[in-house]
């Protein structure tokens, strides 16, 4: 075992973890939002660790270009992807879970259905 | 490379739990969340296999399945929205 594998191998399970944990966060979280939360930020961090890990266990420049690549478009793509998911649930009417104590966005998206010549915001 | 051997076992149990709350819903939204995870997962199982069969080109697939992986789950935000409307 040189010190690369032993790198390596801490940053490919650390990330494989992630991902993990962040099954068990869709699995046991109340609601569909805050199980977004959990697999946007978990999963990102997880996906650019494993890539990572890869890149150390075979340092070439090929394989150093794709997961440069794959790990900028990770980390630029993956808080859109999450925002316009919650955006579409909220729209669509998702439920918020029992715990949520007061909601900022109440009625908007019907201000919104209406149009702006009801609405006064 | 028993440490890849468990990474991918980790990377299964991501997997299986987004598999239960696809069928368990209740909303699309959740199913797609759980989408989205599984494209998460998929993405670091290519980059896994990468090293443990030491084939390059599957890194590049790890790159392309980035990209798809973010227009699926636009696509997929647009359906949750569109379906109940």
């Amino acid at each position: 075992m040189t010190v690369l594998e032993v790198l390596g191998g801490v940053l490919v399970v650390a990330g494989a973890g992630l991902i993990a944990l962040a099954g068990v966060g869709l699995l046991r979280f109340p609601d569909a939002y805050s199980r977004m939360n959990a697999v946007a930020k978990a999963a990102t961090l997880g996906v650019v660790l494993v890539l990572l890990g890869a890149l150390v266990f075979k340092p070439s420049w090929q394989s150093g270009v794709a997961v440069l690549v794959a790990v900028a478009l990770q980390l630029f793509t993956a808080p859109v992807g999450g925002f316009a998911l919650g955006r579409a649930a909220y729209r669509a009417g998702t439920p918020l879970g029992s715990a949520t104590r007061y909601d900022e966005l109440e009625g908007a998206v019907e201000r919104v259905r209406r149009g702006p010549d009801h609405g006064n915001g | 490379m028993i440490v890849i051997d468990a990474a991918l076992g980790l990377l299964a149990v991501g997997v299986l739990s987004a598999m239960v709350r696809m069928v368990k819903g209740p909303h699309a939204a959740d199913r797609a969340v759980a989408a989205d995870l599984t494209f998460f997962a998929f993405v670091a199982v290519v980059a896994l296999l990468a090293v443990r069969l030491e084939e390059q080109a599957l890194l590049d697939i790890a790159v392309i399945a980035t990209l798809v992986g973010f227009l699926a789950t636009v696509a997929l935000a647009r359906l949750v929205h569109r379906e109940e409307r």
